[in-house]
C-alpha cells in the first residue's frame, strides 16, 4: 500500500526526521491562510498523488506570496496529473501540500528497501539526490553506498554514522544525519513498511538536514496489525476496478489489451496471459480469483470483468484441485444467470472431476466456446476476437 | 527414500481442529499420508479425526515422534507456529497460509539460525501448495490424483501452475518423484536453490522442472547453482512475459523491481546457465519429455 508524501512526512517526523514546515489543504480558500500560518516568504505548492516525478508533470509550483499559493492550489486541485509512473490516464489531485521553501545547499538520496537476496533491510544512500534511484544506479553507480540492517537488533548507531560520513556530510551535522537515518530505519521496522525513500534529503543553507520529499509503501499482509497506517489508504489514487477487486478478495491488475481473464492462481494467471500474447492477442487484465475459485468469487470476477469496456472476449481458465470442476462449473452457471455477458466466452476447465464440470456447462443454457488445454483456450480466445 | 518427506514421515497438523486444518488433514489421510496427530492450543487431550490433539508441538513430538508438520493457522499467528515447530525438533514444516507479513518471515528465518545445519528445520512456503511424493506422502493441499509416480522433480512458486505441469506430465505418461511448492511470497522458507540442491542428491529423481515467475533473484540463483554443481538436467518455465514492471501480480513476490527480475531476463540468464527453457506453459510436459529422451 502506498501513501501520500505528506502522510509519509508526518510519520517520519514522529520518528525524529526533520521536515520543512507545511500543511495540507483541500481548497484554494484555505490555502492562502495556510501559507500565512506556515510563515516565511516563499512556498512550494505540491500536488499529492501516488507517483513520483510530479515536478516534471507540473505538479509542484513555487510561489512568492500567499495569493500565488491560492492560485497554484486552484490550478492543481481536481486536475489529473500524468507522470511517467501513472500511465496515460493519470492520477487525480484532491489534496495539496503547502510547504515553506528550502534554501538547498546539497541534495542527497536515502532509501530503505527489502533486499530479497540477503533477506534483510537494506539502506541505500547516495550523494546524488534529486534523481531517481534507477537513474543514480545507471549514471553514478559509484556514489551508491549500502548498509544491511540486522533485523533481530535493528540499525546500529555506527551503521548510521558510517552512512553519514560516507555521504561526505560535515562533522557538525553527522549527529543529525545519523538520527535521520535511524528514524527512517525504525519507521520501516516498526510499521511493516516495504519501502521508505527520502529523495532528496537536503542540507539547507541554514545547515539543517531536511527530508524534502518522502515516500513510503507498506506490506498489505501486515495491515491487520497496522490500523493507523491502513487508514491512510487513498482509494482515489487507485484504479477503480482494482479497488473493487481488492475489496472483494480478488487479485486484479488492469492492463491495456482486450481479452479479459478469469483464472485461479497467480502463476497460472500470468501463464495464461503469456499464452494469449503468444497466440497474438493482448490481455485486458490479470485476475486471480484464488486457488479455491469458489462460486462466490467467480460471480464477483464476472461482475468485475464485465465492468471493463475494453474487454471484447472473456477467457476463463480454472485448474480445480480440492474445489472440483463440477462445483466450479456450477459457479460459472450461477454467475452467468446473474450477469449478462455480451462478448464471446471461452472456458477451459482442468483437474478434479473435469468431465462432470464440462457436462454441467454443456447442459446449461450458457453460450460459450469450450477448450481443453491452455494453448487451445488462448487460441480460441484470440480467434473469437477476430470474429 | 523420497526427497524431504516419505511414507514413514510422521505428520503433525498445526491448526488441526480448524475448518481448513480438518478438511485438508482428512484429504491427506485419505491419500495415505501418515498423519499422527495435531496441535491446537487449548484443545489438548481431545481426539480429532481419530487422532490425538496436543496443546504444544513439543508435547505432540514427545508422544507421537512427529518429524514433519503443516501449518493451517491464520497469518497473524503463523510465524509463532513455525518457530514453535522449529524449536520442538520438527524437521520439515510446510506453511500453506497466504498473507504472512514479510517482516515476520525475516524474523522466522533469523530465529532458525540458532540451529546447526543438521538440526535446522526445512521450512517450505508460505503461500504454497505444499509437497507431494506421489503414492508415498502428501503434505499439502494439492489434488493428489493428478500426480503420477515417477522420476521428475518439480519446484514451483505457483500452486495451480504446478498442477498444470503435473497434469501435462501425467497425460504423456511421465511421473513425478516429488513436487515442491515453494510459494509466491517475496521472502520464503526454502528457495529454488535450496530444493534443487536436494533433488541433485536424490536417487529417485532424474531431471528437475523449475516453474518460476517474475520478481526476485531466486530463479537465477538456482540456475547458477545448477551450472556450477549439478549433473542432472534442469528445465524451467518462467511465467509473466506480459507482466508490467513495478506491479504486483497476485503473488506478493511477483513484482519486477530490478535487473534480472523480469521473465525475459530470467529466461536469458537461465539459458546461459545451461537450463532448458519451456517456451510456454503449455509445453512444460513436452519439454521435460524431450530432455528425458536425451539422457536415456
Amino acid at each position: 500500500m502506498d501513501i501520500h508524501e505528506y502522510q509519509a512526512k508526518e510519520i517520519l517526523s514522529s520518528f525524529g526526521v526533520t521536515i520543512p514546515r507545511g500543511g495540507i489543504v483541500y481548497s484554494p480558500e484555505t490555502a492562502e491562510n495556510k501559507a500565512r500560518e506556515i510563515g516565511g516568504s516563499k512556498w512550494v505548492v505540491k500536488a499529492q498523488i501516488h507517483s513520483g516525478a510530479r515536478g516534471k508533470a507540473g505538479g509542484i509550483i513555487v510561489c512568492n506570496s500567499p495569493l500565488e499559493v491560492a492560485q497554484a492550489t486552484d490550478k492543481l486541485l481536481g486536475k489529473k496529473l500524468v507522470t511517467n509512473q501513472t500511465g496515460p490516464e493519470g492520477k487525480i489531485v484532491n489534496r495539496i501540500y503547502i510547504e515553506e521553501a528550502t534554501d538547498i545547499e546539497k541534495e542527497l538520496y536515502l532509501g530503505l528497501v527489502f533486499d530479497r537476496s540477503s533477506e534483510s533491510i537494506m539502506v541505500v544512500a547516495s550523494t546524488e539526490g534529486g534523481m531517481s534511484v534507477e537513474e543514480i544506479s545507471k549514471e553514478k553507480p559509484e556514489t551508491i553506498i549500502r548498509s544491511k540492517i540486522e533485523v533481530a537488533v535493528g540499525i546500529q548507531n555506527f551503521q548510521a554514522r558510517e552512512l553519514a560520513f560516507g555521504l561526505g556530510i560535515d562533522q557538525e551535522l553527522i549527529r543529525r544525519a545519523s538520527d535521520t537515518i535511524i528514524g527512517c530505519a525504525k519507521a520501516f521496522s516498526e510499521l511493516d513498511a516495504t519501502m521508505v525513500e527520502v529523495n532528496p534529503l537536503v542540507i539547507s543553507k541554514q545547515k539543517q538536514i531536511l527530508a524534502l520529499d518522502c515516500k513510503m509503501s507498506f506490506d498489505n499482509n501486515a495491515m491487520f496489525r497496522r490500523n493507523k497506517v491502513s487508514e491512510l489508504r487513498d482509494k482515489t489514487q487507485e484504479d477503480e476496478k482494482e479497488v473493487f477487486a481488492s475489496d472483494r478478495g480478488l487479485n486484479y491488475v488492469s492492463l491495456e489489451g482486450n481479452i479479459g481473464n478469469i483464472i485461479n492462481g497467480a502463476g497460472l494467471a500470468m501463464a495464461s496471459m503469456d499464452m494469449i500474447k503468444l497466440a497474438g492477442g493482448q490481455p485486458a487484465n490479470f485476475l486471480d480469483v484464488g486457488g479455491g475459485a469458489t462460486p462466490d468469487k467467480i460471480v464477483k470476477a464476472f461482475r468485475l470483468i464485465t465492468m471493463d469496456e475494453k474487454v471484447k472476449v472473456i477467457l476463463v481458465n480454472i485448474f480445480a484441485g480440492i474445489n472440483r470442476c463440477d462445483w466450479v462449473a456450477e459457479g460459472i452457471v450461477q454467475a452467468l444467470d446473474k450477469i449478462e455477458v455480451k462478448v464471446p466466452l471461452v472456458i477451459r476447465l482442468a483437474g478434479t472431476n473435469v468431465e462432470k464440470g464440462n457436462e454441467i456447462l454443456k447442459n446449461s443454457n450458457i453460450n460459450y466456446i469450450a477448450a481443453d488445454t491452455l494453448e487451445e483456450a488462448a487460441n480460441k480466445a484470440v480467434k473469437a476476437l477476430k470474429g | 527414500m523420497a526427497v524431504i518427506i516419505d511414507k514413514n514421515s510422521k505428520i503433525l497438523i498445526q491448526g488441526f481442529t480448524g475448518k481448513m486444518g480438518s478438511f485438508h488433514a482428512d484429504e491427506m489421510i485419505k491419500y495415505g499420508t501418515n498423519v499422527v496427530g495435531g496441535v491446537t492450543p487449548g484443545k489438548g487431550g481431545q481426539k480429532h479425526l481419530d487422532r490425538p490433539v496436543f496443546n504444544t508441538v513439543k508435547d505432540a513430538v514427545k508422544h507421537t515422534g512427529a518429524d514433519a508438520s503443516i501449518l493451517f493457522v491464520p497469518p497473524a499467528f503463523a510465524a509463532d507456529s513455525a518457530m514453535e515447530a522449529a524449536d520442538a525438533g520438527i524437521k520439515t514444516c510446510v506453511a500453506i497460509v497466504d498473507g504472512i507479513p514479510s517482516h515476520d518471515m525475516i524474523r522466522i528465518k533469523r530465529y532458525m539460525r540458532r540451529y546447526s545445519r543438521t538440526q535446522k528445520m526445512t521450512l517450505v512456503g508460505p503461500n504454497c501448495a505444499g509437497i507431494i511424493s506421489p503414492n508415498k506422502c502428501m503434505l499439502g493441499i494439492m489434488p493428489g490424483h493428478i500426480y503420477k509416480e515417477g522420476r521428475v522433480g518439480i519446484i514451483s512458486r505457483s500452486g495451480t501452475l504446478g498442477y498444470e505441469a503435473a497434469q501435462q506430465l501425467k497425460n504423456i505418461g511421465i511421473g513425478i518423484s516429488t513436487s515442491v511448492g515453494i510459494g509466491g511470497d517475496p521472502i520464503n522458507g526454502s528457495s529454488f536453490r535450496d530444493i534443487i540442491e536436494k533433488f541433485e542428491t536424490d536417487n529417485e529423481t532424474d531431471v528437475v522442472l523449475m516453474i518460476g515467475e517474475i520478481g526476485g533473484p531466486q530463479e537465477v540463483a538456482a540456475g547458477q547453482f545448477a551450472k556450477e554443481n549439478m549433473k542432472k538436467p534442469v528445465i524451467a518455465y518462467i511465467a509473466g512475459l506480459t507482466a508490467p514492471k513495478g506491479r504486483v501480480m497476485g503473488h506478493a513476490g511477483a513484482i519486477v523491481s530490478a535487473y534480472g527480475e523480469s521473465a525475459i531476463e530470467k529466461v536469458e540468464i537461465l539459458k546461459e546457465c545451461g537450463v532448458t527453457i519451456s517456451k510456454n506453459p503449455s509445453v512444460m510436459g513436452d519439454t521435460v519429455k524431450t530432455v528425458l529422451g536425451k539422457i536415456k
